[in-house]
């Protein structure tokens, strides 16, 4: 099953040429907030591809690609800085455009002493407090419920803070779900459910997590608006991700956006797709693709040019070399920080654990490169 | 000074709390209008409104789950999950989540939930209302099990758990909830985490035990005394982290030790203990150390009084360490 539907009842602001649609209005954003949308949309394909060379090379132990899904990442895009991403480990995008740094990122795929979470969890795994980005969890949907429960906080305290959670159709079959979609509901809770349905979760096709027939129908028994974006329209991302924003600050509590879209990777490094899906499934994703669709809706109102193309993927390109050879060859973290970070104080039994540690001969890393 | 039950000291640490800080909030299945089913949060709802005290749909995950979205935010939840067999469907939510946020994230985001669930059985409640779950809590690094044995102890130890800025487990002893009355201080105090109470001195063996168990244990101490048997008696009270020095010097002493544990005997906790003692104190034994547990099926219902340790058990295992 290809998820790029393309019936009515999909909202969309601008079509595979980057016309603007019959009916639709584009919103309301200024040309620079344009280009930065689009810059970072270059930015994750650039990544994305860097890493993963990085990847095969043996150089990282693991990653995830987000080709195809970079529109859903933008959704942020429609928020404040203030706002809360509860993410998933498929939105880099959503991190990149709110500055993180490429040097931390690459430096938390190394798991390294400059890694911002040091060296506690596997790549792609991140998380930033500075900018509102909660840590990553592999077990899925396990965000959701925390993410109503920060926007139930943001709304007992006054605050007019919403939170925005991604997900895969996948993590709508889970428990969690369930609950936080439905606290949410009960509490109004100004939150954001951004569901990427992307086709696939691992070689799970979508028709196998649900019987109804779309994920944002499932939005009625939680008593919230459920709609159906094109996920691979930024702008209609957008604009969705903004009317959710502004109901949620109103008072009017959460809302549901299912954004079709196409995983045209393997879910990460260690999958092979070619297992279980039509190896020409992902060529027909090529005509859907959200970059190109977006540089052409720029290129129509003369804010995109090939030469400015080329310098963004020049510069990417560039930084991204410059980040690896600053951080790539960081020594591991300092092995007493193991034991930090269990509890705020180390208390007496893990005094004596780290006493022990440290007497002992030092161990290398079997998988630690240099 | 007022008398109160544990129930009642509960309740009162709860409001003072909420009184000194706004961030303090509850959570959980009807503890706003009804109070709580076994009424530690009556009365809340009317003083801090619902914003404070939410009566919340069924589902522990989700309970927990919002706790720490709450504390990821800066609030100081504390759910109620109203029964301790009913954690299970938040287990994925307090093991991997709760219990690992500061940890994974690197320190970023610290998770100061405190989740109060009473647990224990000896009150006709069956499989499903008598469990005794801590030693799978214990066994999760970055949780904190905390577990009072009486009115004074669950005010002072409830008020430093929510005073302080990592995830517990609060389990309150069901059992004993309104049996156990003592005199409990009006206004603020608190009992620190992680050290335990001598609460009786003795020579001849250290008897140990936590929650409802205690007082188990001081029946077959008493029964000892007046065979003219002297024993000192340890309350845990924070079995996460646990107070390895006033154990381990007591057992010094005494040269011999009982734990008396409600739940199955295989990977409770008092093995731990029991290893613990060994480990630290072999030169000092006179005898093996000894553990009097539930027994390794699951809890039942008409037979629970043979389930449960008694103080004639208590009495007979001391006596066993006495005669080895």
């Amino acid at each position: 099953m290809v998820a790029i539907a393309k019936n009515d009842e999909l909202k969309r602001v601008i079509d595979e040429e980057g016309n603007v649609v019959k009916g639709a209005r584009p919103p309301d954003i200024a040309d620079e907030e344009l280009r930065k949308i689009y810059r970072t949309l270059v930015q994750v394909r650039v990544v994305d591809e860097r890493m993963m060379r990085l990847q095969r090379q043996g150089r990282l132990g693991f990653y995830m690609q987000s080709t195809g899904e970079e529109a859903t990442h933008l959704a942020v895009a429609a928020l404040r800085p203030s706002d809360w991403v509860f993410p998933s480990y498929r939105e880099p995008g959503a991190a990149f455009y709110r500055g993180y740094e490429l040097e931390q990122f690459i430096a938390q795929l190394y798991g390294n002493a400059a890694d911002p979470i040091k060296g506690r969890q596997m790549p792609v795994h991140h998380s930033m407090n500075w900018i509102n980005y909660v840590s990553i969890s592999s077990p899925v949907g396990t965000q959701i419920p925390q993410a109503t429960g920060m926007a139930m906080a943001a709304k007992i305290q006054g605050k007019d803070d919403v939170a925005i959670v991604y997900f895969g159709e996948g993590a709508t079959s889970t428990g969690e779900f369930h609950v936080g979609a439905n606290f949410a509901g009960v509490f109004k809770a100004p939150v954001i459910f951004l569901c990427r349905n992307n086709g696939w979760a691992i070689s799970t096709s979508a028709d196998r997590q649900t019987a109804a027939k779309t994920f944002a129908s499932k939005a009625v028994g939680y008593g919230m608006p459920g709609i159906r974006v094109d996920g691979n329209d930024v702008l209609a991302l957008y604009q969705a991700t903004a009317d959710a924003a502004e109901r949620a600050r109103a008072g009017d509590g959460p809302t549901f956006i299912e954004a079709l879209t196409y995983r045209v990777h393997g879910h990460s490094s260690s999958d092979d797709p070619s297992v279980y899906r039509d190896p020409d499934e992902p060529k027909r994703w090529q005509q859907a693709d959200p970059l190109a669709r977006f540089q052409r809706y720029l290129g129509k109102k003369k804010l995109w040019t090939p030469e400015w193309e080329e310098a963004l993927r020049t510069e990417f390109d560039q930084a991204i070399t410059v980040a690896h050879d600053k951080v790539a060859n960081l020594p591991p973290p300092d092995v007493e920080t193991l034991f930090d970070d269990v509890f705020e104080e180390l208390p007496s039994h893990l005094r004596e654990q780290k006493e022990w540690l440290m007497a002992q001969p030092r161990t290398k890393s079997p998988h630690y490169f240099h | 000074m007022p008398t109160m039950n544990i129930i009642q000291a509960v309740n009162d640490a709860l409001r003072l709390e909420m009184r000194r800080d706004p961030r303090v909030v509850i959570l959980g299945e009807d503890v706003a209008k009804f109070g709580g089913v076994f009424r530690a949060t009556s009365g809340l709802v009317d003083e801090f409104g619902p914003d404070r005290v939410m009566d919340t749909p069924l589902a522990e995950a989700g309970i927990i789950g919002a706790a720490i979205g709450m504390a990821l935010y800066g609030l100081r939840p504390v759910p109620e999950i109203q029964f301790a067999d009913f954690i299970f469907p938040a287990f994925d939510q307090i093991v991997n989540e709760l219990a690992k946020f500061r940890y994974r994230s690197g320190g970023q985001y610290p998770a100061p939930v405190v989740i109060r669930t009473p647990y224990g059985g000896g009150i006709r409640g069956g499989h499903y209302h008598s469990q005794s779950p801590e030693a799978l809590f214990i066994h999760t690094p970055g949780l904190k099990v905390v577990v009072p044995s009486d009115p004074y102890e669950a005010k002072g130890l409830l008020l430093s758990c929510i005073r302080q800025n990592d995830p517990v487990l609060f389990l309150e002893p069901k059992r004993i909830y309104r049996a156990s009355k003592g005199e409990v201080p009006e206004g603020d105090y608190t009992i620190p985490l992680g050290k335990a109470r001598v609460v009786r001195e003795g020579t001849q063996v250290t008897v140990i035990a936590w929650g409802s168990m205690l007082h188990t244990a001081l029946e077959g101490v008493d029964k000892a005394a007046e065979l003219g048997i002297s024993c000192e008696v340890i309350d845990l009270r924070t079995l996460m982290p646990f107070d390895v020095e006033t154990m381990v010097e007591s057992v010094k002493k005494t040269g011999r030790a009982v734990i008396v544990q409600e739940a199955p005997r295989t990977c409770g906790f008092a093995a731990e203990l029991s290893a613990t003692i060994s480990e630290r104190a072999m030169a000092w034994l006179e005898a093996p150390v000894e553990r009097l547990c539930g027994f390794d099926t699951p809890f039942p219902y008409t037979l629970e009084h043979e389930y449960m340790p008694n103080g004639d058990r208590v009495l007979s295992t001391i006596q066993k360490t006495l005669d080895w």
